[in-house]
């Protein structure tokens, strides 16, 4: 056991300091600063199945953002209306959204990856129309006013007995959104190690010696697909969790950017890439806005601008950016530096290890 | 049937606004097999320049061709600086950096102008004739006359010039064109500032039904997309067909189909990508898609 330890990969360590970086973070900050960072949270479930689908099968979708408002309506529905527990629609949301992906992709991924762009593109854009329309089932424009989660009482006593203070309900919503974080990372970790994984990148490196070999095409993207929605409803859920309610204008066309700035950033193919992507989707428009104004260097004219565009300049140049001069994002910048560093420290290139070279550009 | 004919005018009009956007779509498709999701904001970005230059005092017959050489500039411009040093990039890489174009253009027309929406001139008049019972305004008609312009123009100069004939074989066989002595990449870049100059011209026909302001292109490319993918996303001539069926379509939709209303048309533009991808893949003028190894 103690040699297993010893011999873990490094990753699996950086793994595991993450996540206790994570759990204790609540106890650091204040209730409200935890609160964004189970928005920040969200956003990096819904980038981790975008990134499913863009990073292993090669298909992009512009229209996850329509699908967390699938997965945010679902819950809200039923626990308003159906007076369901919060917490247990959850998952029906994940599921129904992800069938629901399932079968958008069927006539969207007959044909190159572009159609699918381009249809879940019209769909994020056609989203907040199409939930204002049933407006008894929905709410129409106000949407749907959720009430503040309550933490179990043993779970609430226990948190009091750490940290001193009793637990909020933002600190609820952070660690339920960082429990369903932890496993969908599990899922996707394994996911992708295993059978089906290995099909989706044999898929996205290329798609007709992928055939030859005997894998179904349309039926691994479809199921890619279908997961990442599934992905995308988790997270929409737990979006209506931490914002306390839906409404259309809750998912608009950026809130599906948002997403793929997020998955761009933190890099496509990577594992770990979604968490830095959602923490840095999330929290640059805050930041930048309160950073920009307290620096007397920039020009009063230059800051109001910055002020004005909001998060939609900055964006863009980062999508391009990236996509120039960094395509496999922070983590492939920081993975690329690491196996430079050790080849040096070592002496010794990948050929000669008899190591597979680390993923070339991955879309 | 009076009604019926006027919604079917109407929707022609429109119609040749999505057909000349489609038709943007189509010639950068033609040039690197990539759908441009930038096309409506630069569209957008061109209107804008088209009303600065009438508000300060330029001629509208001025303004005009002066925004098209502009917008012409700007696309070649873009594809030298975002596009180039990606040219060789997956597919997904360069709709990303579309989409992050589009995303920036947006924002940066928001910081400039303001999202005060504007009204823009039409040089043509709202006053309507008679045509078989239907009114139709004479900024219907020449709506869809500008198309019907622009698509000629656009098959003349790729179908009856030496420039069309080497921006063709560029698309088409870039190696054998690169060894010929064509400069590929200039090619595309002529392909960027042609598509730019006409996706201009439906930003400036859109501009005074809807008023100008940085979202306005937001849904006209959501019907341009349908357009593109209903004609078969490789043909000129399908874009157009394309335009004008999905304009009339929405129309018809939006009065004949109670659930539909004003605030579903563009879901009927969604409808009509899904349906096509279903029922007839490559569109009704494209051709079947051959996959190389």
């Amino acid at each position: 056991m103690a040699h297993r330890l010893r011999t873990l990969p490094p990753r699996y360590w950086l793994v595991l300091v993450v996540v206790l970086f994570l759990i204790g973070l609540p106890s650091v900050i204040d209730s409200f600063q935890s609160g964004e960072w189970a928005q920040a949270l969200v956003l990096a479930i819904a980038i981790m199945g975008l990134n499913i689908l863009v990073g292993y099968s090669g298909q992009l979708s512009l229209g996850h953002g329509a699908f967390m408002a699938l997965g945010a309506y679902i819950s809200a529905i039923l626990a308003t209306r159906y007076k369901m527990d919060y917490l247990v629609t959850v998952p029906i949301a994940g599921l129904l959204t992800g069938l629901i992906g399932f079968l958008f992709g069927v006539p969207a991924l007959r044909l190159s990856a572009l159609y699918l762009a381009l249809a879940t593109f019209a769909l994020a854009v056609v989203a907040p129309s199409l939930i204002k329309r049933p407006a008894g089932l929905t709410g129409g424009v106000q949407g749907i006013v959720l009430l503040p989660p309550v933490p179990p009482q043993p779970l609430s006593d226990a948190y009091a007995f750490l940290t001193g203070t009793a637990m909020t309900s933002d600190q609820w919503t952070y660690y339920v959104t960082l429990a369903w974080g932890l496993v969908l990372f599990w899922l996707a970790w394994n996911l992708l190690r295993h059978r089906a994984g290995r099909a989706m990148r044999a898929i996205r490196d290329g798609e007709v010696a992928a055939a030859a070999s005997g894998i179904n095409l349309a039926g691994y993207k479809t199921l890619a697909f279908g997961i990442s929605a599934f992905y995308a409803g988790i997270a929409g859920s737990l979006f209506g969790l931490a914002a306390g309610f839906v409404s259309p204008d809750s998912f608009p066309v950026a809130l599906s950017i948002q997403l793929l700035v997020g998955a761009v950033v933190g890099g496509l193919a990577s594992i770990p890439g979604p968490l830095i992507g959602g923490i840095f989707a999330y929290f640059l428009p805050i930041e930048s806005n309160q950073w920009v104004p307290t620096q007397t260097w920039i020009p009063v004219q230059i800051a109001t601008t910055i002020e004005k565009a909001g998060p939609a300049v900055t964006y863009g140049a980062v999508l391009i950016l990236i996509m120039i001069f960094a395509p496999n994002g922070i983590v492939g910048l920081v993975g690329g530096a690491y196996a430079r560093l050790r080849g040096r420290v070592r002496g010794a290139p990948d050929r000669d290890t008899g190591q597979m070279p680390q993923d070339t550009q991955t879309v | 049937m009076q009604e019926f004919l006027q919604l079917v005018v109407s929707g022609l009009a429109t119609g040749g606004i999505f057909a000349s956007l489609a038709l943007a779509l189509v010639l950068i498709y033609n040039a690197m097999g990539l759908v441009n999701f930038a096309q409506g904001e630069m569209a957008m970005l061109a209107t804008f320049i088209a009303f600065t230059l009438i508000n300060r005092g330029v001629n509208y017959w001025i303004a005009l061709p002066l925004t098209l050489v502009i917008a012409f500039g700007g696309g070649i411009a873009i594809q030298r600086i975002v596009i180039r040093p990606v040219e060789r990039a997956p597919l997904l890489t360069l709709v990303i950096i579309t989409l992050g174009l589009a995303t920036l253009l947006n924002g940066l027309a928001g910081a400039i102008f303001g999202y005060v929406p504007r009204s823009f001139p039409s040089p043509f008049s709202v006053q309507t004739v008679d045509i078989f019972g239907a009114y139709a305004s004479y900024r219907d008609l020449g709506v869809i006359a500008v198309s019907g312009v622009v698509l000629l123009a656009i098959y003349l100069l790729l179908q009856r010039t030496t420039v069309g004939l080497t921006m063709r074989a560029a698309a088409h066989h870039a190696e054998a064109s690169r060894l010929l002595g064509v400069r590929v990449s200039w090619m595309l870049a002529l392909g960027w500032g042609l598509a730019s100059a006409v996706g201009a011209v439906s930003g400036i026909m859109v501009a005074p039904i809807i008023l100008l302001e940085p979202n306005m292109m937001q849904t006209i490319i959501i019907y341009a997309f349908a357009a593109a993918v209903l004609g078969g996303i490789e043909s000129p001539l399908g874009a157009v067909i394309g335009g004008f069926i999905v304009g009339v379509t929405v129309n018809l939709a939006g009065t004949y189909l109670p659930f539909v209303g004003g605030d579903l048309q563009l879901a009927v533009a969604l409808a009509i990508i899904i349906g096509v991808l279903i029922l007839k893949p490559n569109g009704l003028l494209g051709r079947p898609s051959v996959r190389r190894v």
